[in-house]
């Protein structure tokens, strides 16, 4: 087997030394809405220049998520989407994309497929960070955070409107990738704008000049949500918007019309975010 | 051997609270207080006097005589399903819904999958005044419809659960996120031994109450204060959890957990999870779920809503995991025999969850000195609909 890339290169180390402002990072739940979208999304994200893309593992019973993410993934696993399929899949798409590329998923799915296994098959692929919203940090802290480590995987935790300043300086210790701000009391899902109480909580995160890099998510969707965010954080993430975009406007285009089509999604939607 | 929950919320390995960041505070605040709450005699004194007066606690341990007849031993009935809204359930909502007053939480939501919870829920709701929300599978929905009224005609919303299997998984689900979205005002009581620490511990003690009174109950009916075996239904695990609670470190008390095996434990429409289940994750547990390799959970099927679940509670997979109980898988059939077994030769139509434990009693060796009680968790006028189809 071969193992990509050097102990000591990681792409989202990299993304977040050269870039601290208005980083998109986009989601999307793999083999959806076609088993076969993954590469061609993945690599039409990267030509956009777009910064970062997490890849989501479609999980029968996703708790933190909303309807969007939820239908995906189910069609996603309907299409016959498994781990091995996933993992080829990246493979193949790592050739020739550098795009920094984080997987997120549920603790179960990592737990069933061999933890060792799946950091090692990450690690030999080029991913560059896991996010499991399910992994308490302290069994992370325990068992896992040497093994990533190892494989120079980097970690992301969640902190949400109700996490205590002193929980908050210990998820920022122990996010070796970036924090992931949950922007309000929620599971994922686009909603309209953003509130005065969601600002003052990103202002308090922001006073706390914690020393992670920091990105909000969960109902961020067009050009005035991602900009605000952009203004208390690193940059944003936008899932279910985009998840919805594809389903909106692809139908059932094959080969080059299809990639082609992708493309066209993403870049107005990477147009439309610019201020 | 130990069976009751560590300093971190494990039984053995199973157990622990894997869940997201968004609920983390609510279920920190919890763990942190419940035992203290619980252990006040204020709230003793509460949990009791509700128990007894509204409840109408202590049920009956009845002989059952024709039965005992049947499988040549003594058999003793420990009738949850004398309670007020016919189930062992609101025992466990009793206790929550005055925990949740503690927190000073004014928003009440719950899962059900027989009804039989969310009943149970709405009227602990109504009787202390607070807001009530009930998620439910569509498939329970329909085939519970006389729960769905009585939720409703108690005041509480009934939201229908449509995702997966639209089952009691499914609820669950829905009612986690529920909570995710309003983690201050809203308190979740969960229906069973099942999600993240300290719910399978909390609602065990609430159950408690079962094993208590059958230590006394057996004593002044026999003379000795424990039985021979012990049997129950296994949803998520509660009534079982409750009956075998001040039994577990009794070895001289055979446990007995009965599963649901559908149209055949491996007929692929089953919830045997004993059987078919590994170790993993389901709402925010560690314990035996029905999953594929992949890790994504099967959809489970039984024709009983409250069994119809792929995971067991962290105790039961410890307790079967570590050979303490025993379990027996029963088909639809052979539970709709039992229940009319029961009918006919005791006068009591049991749930359609409950008759799963009354056929076990067909697949058990049986001494003739045997002392066994059965916990009859629930009433059957809510599976009135699947009688009467049968009886056609
Ligand atoms: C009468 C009755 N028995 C048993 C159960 C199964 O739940 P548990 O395993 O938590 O006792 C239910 C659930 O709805 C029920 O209504």
């Amino acid at each position: 087997m071969k193992i990509t890339e050097s102990a000591t290169e990681n792409r989202l180390k990299t993304l977040f030394e050269r870039k601290q402002e208005n980083i998109l990072n986009i989601y999307f739940t793999a083999g959806h809405p076609q088993l076969e979208d993954t590469a061609k999304i993945i690599t039409a994200l990267e030509k956009s220049g777009v910064d970062l893309v997490e890849v989501g593992m479609p999980y029968s019973d996703p708790l933190a998520d909303g309807p969007t993410i939820q239908n995906s993934g189910a069609i996603a696993l309907k299409n016959g989407m498994t781990l091995d399929i996933l993992f080829q899949q990246l493979e193949t798409v790592r050739q020739t994309s550098n795009i920094p590329m984080i997987l997120m998923g549920y603790y179960n799915q990592v737990i069933q497929y061999g933890e060792i296994t799946f950091f090692d098959r990450c690690q030999q692929i080029g991913i560059d960070g896991l996010i499991l919203p399910d992994l308490p940090i302290e069994i992370y802290e325990r068992d896992y955070k040497h093994l990533f480590e190892a494989r120079n995987l980097r970690s992301t935790f969640l902190i949400t409107p109700q996490t205590s300043v002193e929980r908050i300086r210990r998820i920022n210790a122990l996010s070796s990738g970036f924090v992931y701000m949950v922007s309000s009391s929620s599971i994922t899902g686009a909603k309209k704008g953003i509130s005065e109480k969601q600002i003052a909580y990103f202002n308090k995160i922001k006073e706390l000049n914690l020393d992670k890099p920091r990105l909000i998510g969960f109902g961020i969707s067009d050009r005035e949500t991602f900009s605000t965010a952009c203004r208390f954080a690193n940059g944003a993430i936008i899932g279910s918007a985009f998840i919805r975009l594809l389903e909106n406007n692809l139908k059932d285009e094959v080969g080059e019309e299809r990639q082609l089509k992708i493309e066209k999604i993403i870049n107005d939607l990477v147009s439309n975010l610019k201020p | 051997m130990n069976y009751a929950i560590n300093e971190e919320g494990f039984y053995g390995e199973f157990g622990g609270a894997y869940i997201p960041e968004m609920l983390h505070s609510n279920i920190e605040r919890l763990r942190l207080n419940y035992l203290d709450i619980i252990n006040k005699p204020n709230f003793q004194k509460a949990f009791k006097s509700l128990l007894k007066d509204y409840v109408g606690r202590p049920t009956p341990l009845y002989l059952a005589k024709s039965l005992s007849e049947k499988y040549g031993c003594t058999i003793f009935l420990k009738r949850e399903d004398l309670n007020h809204t016919g189930a062992h359930k609101i025992n466990n909502t009793i206790g929550q819904i005055l925990l949740a007053k503690e927190l000073g939480k004014t928003r009440i939501i719950a899962e059900t999958g027989a009804g039989q919870h969310g009943v149970a829920t709405a009227t602990a709701c109504a009787l202390m005044g607070l807001e009530c929300i009930v998620y439910m599978g569509a498939i329970d929905i329909e085939r519970q419809a006389p729960n769905v009224s009585r939720m409703k005609m108690l005041g509480a919303k009934v939201v229908p659960a449509l995702s997966g299997s639209q089952t009691l998984k499914d609820a669950t689900n829905e009612a986690i996120r529920d909570w995710i979205n309003n983690p201050e005002d809203t308190f979740y009581i969960i229906g069973s031994v099942v999600g993240p620490h300290p719910y399978p511990d909390m609602v065990a003690r609430f159950q408690a109450i079962i094993s208590e009174e059958m230590l006394w109950q057996l004593e002044e009916a026999t003379g000795q204060n424990y039985p021979d075996k012990i049997v129950a239904c296994v949803g998520g695990g509660s009534n079982a959890a409750g009956a075998f609670y001040h039994y577990l470190n009794d070895e001289r008390v055979e446990l007995v957990a009965v599963e649901a095996a559908g149209h055949g434990i491996h007929s692929g429409e089953s919830a045997a999870t004993s059987v078919l289940g590994t170790k993993g994750i389901i709402h925010g547990s560690r314990t035996l779920l029905m999953q594929t390799k992949d890790g994504q959970i099967i959809e489970p099927y039984s024709i009983s809503a409250g069994l119809d679940y792929p995971g067991i509670g962290p105790l039961h997979a410890h307790l079967i995991d570590t050979g303490r109980a025993t379990a027996i898988a029963i088909t639809d059939e052979e539970a709709l025999d039992a229940a009319f077994m029961l009918a006919q030769i005791e006068g009591i139509i049991p749930a359609l969850e409950t008759a799963h434990a009354f056929a076990a009693l067909d697949k058990m060796k049986i001494e003739k000195s045997d002392c066994i009680v059965v916990n009859l968790s629930g009433r059957g006028d809510k599976d009135l609909g699947t009688y009467i189809k049968r009886m056609k």
